[in-house]
């Protein structure tokens, strides 16, 4: 279980915002519960807030990547939001792309791109 | 002339392991005031070279060094294992390749990372991989 990692629902959307670092193990069940979740609140948009993180090895990138793509198999679009300079630099510096993830500045970005879910 | 300041000798025998060599070296890397670039780039690299000890070397060492040459802080960071060793090296470096789930960029993108990186690795005995990230001049 990920206790300390809340799950929110606003609207259509949920909402983790991951404010601790991630162990395997923590990541791993994070991906479950929110695919758990996605079914439970018959969510569309999932936005996963990352503006806690100072670093993101290409381990924990695949997690997130993974978790976007699961969520797309259910049919909720991801967003990732609040990237800090420095992940992102380091991120690309090492070859790693996300492709199949949509970003965003922060939360309020990120929801605007969700829009289309919110306004249901 | 680089000098070690002072050294800290941690164990990589299982994944917890390595988020508290990952928790020191960025503790160094903003001890010894390098960028948050900086500071994310030898965390991440530290990050990838320890997980490669636990997954690909079968658990090994880290050492973590403040290191200085006198005029700037940097931090090294050296992993060895017993392990397989890498039969392609020149493969590994070149990413995208991996042996298991991960996304084969972490010994490339490690590399990229830091401002030295050396390795020495033999088929059956180990690997020894070591790397540097210093303050921007």
């Amino acid at each position: 279980m990920t206790g300390n990692i809340p799950i929110l629902k606003i609207g259509r959307t949920l909402l983790v915002s991951i404010q601790v670092e991630l162990s395997d193990a923590v990541a791993e069940s994070l991906q479950n519960d929110v695919l758990s979740a996605i079914e439970r609140s018959d969510a569309k948009g999932l936005v996963v807030d990352i503006s806690g993180f100072d670093t993101v090895d290409t381990y924990v990138a695949r997690i997130l990547a993974d978790m976007a793509k699961m969520a797309r198999l259910m049919g909720a679009d991801t967003v990732i939001s609040g990237m800090r300079p420095e992940v992102a630099a380091t991120l690309v510096r090492m070859g790693y792309t996300m492709d199949e993830v949509r970003f965003a500045l922060n939360l309020d970005e990120a929801l605007a791109l969700l829009g289309h879910v919110l306004a249901k | 002339m680089i000098s070690v300041v002072a050294q800290y000798k941690l164990d990589v025998r299982c994944e917890d392991d390595v988020v508290v060599v990952r928790r020191k070296a960025r503790q160094l890397a903003q001890l010894r005031r390098l960028d948050p670039f900086a500071t994310a780039a030898i965390t991440t690299a530290v990050s990838e070279l320890s997980r490669n000890v636990l997954v690909h070397g079968r658990g090994g060492i880290a050492l973590l060094e403040e290191v200085s040459d006198g005029t700037r802080y940097g931090i090294r960071a050296t992993f060895e294992d017993q392990g397989p060793g890498i039969d392609n090296l020149e493969r590994a470096l070149a990413g995208g390749y991996s042996t298991t789930r991960t996304m084969g960029l972490g010994l490339s993108g490690s590399r990229r990372l830091v401002d030295r990186f050396d390795i020495q690795t033999t088929v059956g005995k180990g690997t020894m991989i070591r790397v540097e990230k210093w303050q921007s001049a």
